[in-house]
């Protein structure tokens, strides 16, 4: 909301002195945000002047400027007359222009610019005679102000300008406009007059309510108007309770709208269009009104206020032509209401509209409407106005005949019609006042923390416009309030706590810190991440967040078959791209892009992750959504947690270029699927929980460099593998990078227990190593597991320390070494001890595999 | 001396050396006649001994030493072959010219000792030398990668909050409408819920969103946990905005909610305190003005103070000269939220806010384009370390 300040000073009393600076600070303390503020820019001083002299001097670039005198009175100190340099021509000696000068400040697009005296086409030009569009207040620029044209001359003889009188105030450069954010519960700071009263509860500065204005009362002949809403908002609340008609006759509405109301349209936002609508423009920003005029002469028929029809449309004036929805509220004309003229507070169509030069009277409406039905119709057509902005945050629905009154009295003096005698004022309001509210007066205290007196609670509420009464005996230190008309938003008790707390000011709040209760802090999941998180970069990963959204193209790059089950991922109504209206199903999905970003800025070595969550895929449920101010019952409860999609946490890594860096101390060594495996391996340590490996097949990785980790009960952790030569193509990313995601949620609740320890032994350890000859399909994890299973409880550890393929055994053969490592909890091994347990070991393999000992 | 075999598996092979054979050696002296041996005249033994210390004196390294010892104390020296003769002797002579070789040999294994230690010492001095390696340039062989900047401070954060005695939990991003909205007390007409730019899921009646705030886990926690309740709630929240300097459309928050017998706004404003005392600095306070969200009431804007001028510059390019820096927003639980979650409001009243974590990062760090934060540029992280 733009607040012109000499507009809120004609309703509340300003300071002599105040600044936009200042007016906005004190609307802020009581609840407004501060958006803007807005000055012309102009400095002084801005003086009227009369050229003496003109001559023109043609230059040599065929330019021909003016060298004038002009007096500008005392207002350049001497009384002499001021030589300035002038390019414009029209104007004529004995003209009053507008001199700025030296010391005196212009707007310009590259910031404000100081006047001074300077030397030009050979004079010393102090000053300048001024433009409209230099001083920001019109787009004219082909010449200079005159000021008998730009104000009229009556205007100038009014205000008997001569020269050297100051122009910032009669031009209007001393304006300030105060930008404010209106919180969506305060409708009636959408005028004037509710930020008026705001200010004044902020300062205490006196209030002239400009609603309280002589009305003409209402009379039984004025225009048939019905409400005849058969189907109120949620079978309960009719769409429109009050409505008031005037009509004003005669009126010409190709007048000029007058200039102060044009400037402070403009101010406030809006632009002037022509008189009726800026009429009704204004009332609606001077007291939250919103009006609507029509034109007297084509409406036939009462005016009927009624809820749409099936089938009916309505082509409304930002010419989109709408099909209406059975509980949109409409104004309409005939005796059956059969004219559509208007969605109810939102917008007007074009049939009944008032055509300047044709028009010449004029149906003012001034109603109120039921604030959700507007906020629903509104909402459905994606169609917002001024009207539908106020409407939909509540009106003042006792404004409404002053309203009227207001923009009658505007367009008689402005548009020179007169006023019908009759007026129709529909009120079916079921009272004129709001409900009642009870207020436990210790409440306030109770709730802010601030000790606040029962009778400074009282002093508050009837400082905002409520009614407080004291409740019956029964009830002690309780009492009854009604809220103002215009404050629809005070509704409970806390909400009255709150104007308490808001008018007393939040900076009296103290500060204490409540004494928790106490608790776990991090659950164990929450420290899992963490760990993981820590130990990836420790290794040298770069932790990276990258947005969930994806779209197919992605799956067909990653080579996800037709029918994988990663492609049915849940898909968002309004996306913010076409492109990627899908929620990822896998981090894989998203993270690869980051690496490409930064290979494509020049770092070439690059290994990154994220944690974060996955929505899984195949989502069909829908979540009921029961009502406010309830709690649903549990079955509800339990319905609206089951629709929403699983979303378990990941770790994904991603990995391209050098894993050691080459430099000084020698070469490098390229990041390869083993340094992937490692990583995930190293996040199943990092949570302390055993995996296994098991070679895969899986999309998007290389089909033969692919590792499948899983619990031991065979649950599925992850895969880690080289990207498929394709997906790295079609990605831009470099050959051979690889990748791993893992499903934390798996791997921290296979970690979520209190690991025990085992008693370490000191006996020595016995070394024996076996080389197996078996076929090359078969694999090292298996051979190894066959062996592990083979040795018994003896065995402490096993790796796989070379393999060897060639000559020395068969083409379709591979020759294993492990080195396996025997210790005992009580006792030194003997040799035949640590060779039986080998020898086993070696025959499960035998078994499993048909390993031969070479 | 004994050959060394190694490995006890190859029986096959002889397991003694032979003893090197000697030459020149004396007869037994078997009939006890007095025999004048040249080689243990005192002289002669004196003449060994000194050309033996000339020899380690003369050694510069540990080779020549041991070329030295070889000759002057090894077995066929003079010395040692001198030693042998003594059974040639007399039995009277031969108590002294024992000692005579014995104190001689002495000599000369001390001097091989002493110069051993020398050369050693020698040695391993140099080597020291020799070993030295220029690290002034930086070996950066495996660099140390990085936490994103995000999720510390949001940690951080979180770890202020559990340091006074709050518990931290999350929700779901893709959460059902009434848990982000109608739980909340944001009625399907409020002009609130439509200012939300919220995110639907498809079919749009399918009642699930993506979260526009960690609000809705205030409401998942007082139903699964009840009251007394004190919670923090670190999460990833989304709104339709474009990615700008200024904007993202997927963004962090850090909620808190306590509901409690007895809490007022002064506990609300007591917590804020602590909290922005923790991430912006000693003696940094909160500050509240009036606001509005339908599931507060009364509401409240929150500020910090500005932990660059503390207000006390009207020219602070960080707050633009107010003092104050927006945070985020808080107020009393609206008791409409309380009912909704089966919490009895004339007993338990609480508090509530949220904050950004992307503007509380930004101030913090000084970072002035969002983006920098989005884009997951390694060269960004570079610049903290894992603790922030
Ligand atoms: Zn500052």
């Amino acid at each position: 909301m733009r607040v012109p300040v000499d507009w809120l000073g004609e309703y509340v009393e300003l300071p002599e002195d105040v600044t936009g600076e200042q007016i906005a600070a004190d609307l802020v303390a009581v609840g407004l945000e501060e958006e803007g503020l807005h000055t012309s820019g102009v400095g002084g001083p801005l003086v009227v002047g009369r050229v003496l002299e003109k001559h023109p001097e043609p230059q040599k670039n065929g330019k021909v400027i003016n060298w004038c005198q002009v007096d500008v009175g005392d207002a350049n100190g001497s009384g002499e007359p001021q030589g300035i340099v002038c390019g414009a021509h029209n104007f004529e000696p004995g003209d009053l222009v507008a001199v700025i000068l030296p010391g005196g400040v212009l707007p310009t697009p590259q910031g404000p610019l100081t006047i001074s005296a300077r030397k030009t086409y050979g004079h010393v030009s102090a000053g300048m005679i001024c433009s409209v569009r230099e001083l920001g207040i019109g787009d004219d620029h082909e010449g200079i102000i005159v000021l008998p044209r730009l104000l009229g001359a009556d205007r100038v003889e009014q205000l008997g300008l001569t020269p050297g009188d100051d122009l910032v105030g009669v031009l209007g450069l001393d304006r300030e406009v105060v930008e404010v954010n209106v919180t969506p519960d305060r409708g009636y700071c959408f005028s004037i007059r509710g930020i008026a009263r705001e200010y004044s509860h902020s300062t205490g500065a006196p209030y002239r309510d400009p609603a309280d204005l002589p009305v003409d009362p209402a009379t039984d002949d004025g225009y048939a108007v019905e409400l005849r809403d058969e189907h109120p908002r949620d079978g309960e609340v009719a769409g429109c309770d009050r409505y008031v008609a005037r009509v004003v006759r005669g009126i010409d509405l190709t007048r000029q709208t007058p200039e102060w109301m044009a400037r402070r349209l403009t101010e406030a936002g809006m632009r002037p269009i022509g008189l009726a609508v800026d009429v009704t423009n204004y009332v609606m920003l001077a007291l939250g009104q919103p009006l609507h005029a029509f034109d007297l002469a084509t409406l036939d028929g009462p005016i009927v206020v009624r809820r749409a029809r099936a089938g009916e449309r309505l082509r409304t004036l930002d010419d989109v032509d709408r099909e209406l929805d059975p509980e949109d509220l409409l104004i309409t004309c005939g005796p059956d209401g059969e004219r559509v003229l208007a969605l109810a507070g939102v917008m007007g169509g074009e049939d009944g509209e008032v055509t300047p030069g044709e028009t010449t009277d004029v149906l003012i409406e001034s109603a109120h409407f039921d604030a959700r039905t507007v906020a629903r119709t509104s909402r459905r057509h994606k169609l917002s106005s001024e009207a539908a902005k106020r409407f939909e945050r509540g009106v003042d629905p006792a404004v409404t005949a002053a309203a009227a009154q207001l923009a009658v009295d505007l367009l008689v003096e402005h548009g020179g019609g007169t006023a019908d005698p009759a007026i129709t004022d529909r009120d079916e309001r079921a009272s004129t006042a709001m409900p009642s509210i009870l207020l436990d007066l210790g409440m306030p205290t109770d709730y802010v923390g601030v000790d606040y007196s029962p009778e400074r609670v009282v002093e508050v509420l009837r400082m905002i416009g409520c009614e407080v009464t004291p409740e019956d005996e029964t009830l002690p230190g309780t009492v009854s309030v009604v809220p103002p008309t215009w404050r629809p938003d005070l509704t409970d008790a806390p909400t009255l706590v709150e104007e308490v707390a808001r008018i007393d000011g939040y900076d009296k709040i103290p500060s204490v810190v409540p004494r928790a209760t106490g608790g776990r802090g991090l659950t164990h999941a929450q420290r899992s991440r963490r760990a993981v998180a820590g130990a990836l970069a420790g290794q040298g990963l770069q932790e990276v967040l990258t947005y969930p959204f994806v779209g197919a193209t992605r799956f067909d790059e990653l080579g996800l078959a037709a029918d994988d089950p990663r492609r049915a991922a849940l898909r968002l109504a309004n996306p913010l791209s076409d492109e990627a209206p899908l929620m990822r199903t896998e981090l894989l999905q998203t993270l690869p892009e980051v690496l490409r970003r930064n290979i494509s800025r020049g770092s070439r070595d690059v290994a990154l992750f994220e944690i974060d969550t996955v929505t899984l895929p195949d989502h069909s449920a829908s979540a009921p959504v029961p009502d406010v101010g309830q709690r649903p019952d549990d079955a509800t409860l339990e319905a609206i947690r089951a629709a929403v999609p699983g979303q378990p946490w990941h770790v994904a890594v991603v990995a391209a270029g050098l894993a050691d860096r080459a430099g000084w101390w020698g070469s490098g060594r390229h990041v390869d699927v083993t340094d992937v495996a490692a990583w995930a391996h190293s996040v199943a340590d990092t949570l302390g929980v055993r995996v296994r490996r098991r070679q895969a097949e899986r999309a998007p990785f290389h089909p033969g460099r692919c590792v499948e980790l899983t619990l031991d009960d065979g649950t599925t952790v992850g895969w880690a593998g080289e990207l498929h030569p394709k997906v790295n193509q079609r990605l831009g990313l470099p050959e051979r990078t690889s990748a791993a995601e893992l499903d934390l949620e798996v791997l921290v609740r296979a970690s979520d227990h209190r690991s025990q320890v085992t008693h370490l032994s000191t006996h020595p350890v016995a070394a024996s190593d076996v080389a197996l000859v078996v076929p090359l399909s078969a694999r090292y994890g298996e051979v190894e597991e066959s062996l592990r299973a083979g040795a018994g409880a003896l065995l402490e550890s096993i790796a796989l320390f070379d393999v060897y393929v060639g000559d020395q055994i068969g083409d379709d053969q591979q020759s294993l070494a492990f080195r396996m490592h025997f210790r005992a909890p009580d006792r030194t091994l003997t040799t035949e001890e640590v060779n039986a347990a080998r020898d086993a070991a070696v025959a499960r393999a035998a078994r499993d595999h048909g390993a031969v000992q070479r | 001396m004994t050959a060394k075999v190694r490995g006890q598996d190859k029986p096959g092979r002889d397991r003694c050396g032979g003893v090197p054979r000697l030459a020149q050696v004396s007869g037994p002296n078997t009939n006890y006649d007095p025999v004048e041996v040249a080689a243990l005249a005192p002289e002669a033994v004196e003449a060994d001994v000194a050309a033996a210390l000339s020899a380690v004196a003369a050694a510069s390294d540990l080779e020549q030493l041991k070329a030295a010892r070889l000759a002057h104390a090894g077995e066929r020296s003079p010395l040692a072959l001198a030693n042998r003769e003594i059974g040639a002797l007399p039995p009277s002579a031969k108590a002294e010219a024992g000692k005579r070789v014995g104190q001689a040999r002495g000599r000369v294994s001390q001097a091989l000792a002493a110069r051993q230690a020398e050369l050693e010492a020698e040695r391993d001095e140099r080597i020291l030398v020799e070993e030295a390696m220029d690290l002034t340039a930086v070996p950066a062989r495996r660099p140390l990668g990085r936490r994103h900047v995000l999720t510390v401070t949001a940690e951080r954060m979180a770890d202020a909050m559990v340091g006074m005695g709050w518990e931290i939990a999350e929700g779901p991003g893709v959460e059902a409408e009434w848990f982000n909205f109608d739980a909340l007390n944001f009625d399907k007409d409020h002009p609130a819920r439509q200012m939300q730019d919220t995110f639907f899921v498809d079919p749009a009646d399918a009642g699930l969103v993506l979260r526009t705030h960690t609000s809705p886990v205030q409401a998942r926690s007082l139903l699964e946990r009840g009251v007394p309740l004190y919670v923090a709630v670190p999460g990833k929240t989304f709104r339709t905005d474009e990615l700008d300097a200024t904007h993202t459309p997927v963004f962090h928050q850090l909620e808190g909610l306590a509901v409690d017998e007895g809490l007022t706004m002064a506990h609300l404003k007591g917590t804020l305190d602590r909290l922005a005392e923790a991430m912006f600095g000693e003696g940094i306070v909160s500050r509240l003005r009036p606001a509005y969200f339908p599931f507060t009431e009364p509401s409240a804007e929150m500020d910090f103070q500005c932990f660059v001028c503390r207000g006390e510059d009207a020219g602070c390019r960080t707050c633009g000269g107010t003092g104050w820096i927006e945070w985020g927003g808080c107020g009393m639980v609206n008791h409409n939220v309380l009912i909704a979650c089966g919490v009895d409001p004339d007993r338990y009243q609480g508090f509530a806010f949220g904050m950004g974590v992307e503007r509380t990062a930004m101030f913090r760090h000084g970072i002035t384009d969002m983006r920098e934060m989005i884009e997951g540029d390694v060269r960004f992280n570079a610049q903290f370390g894992m603790e922030i």
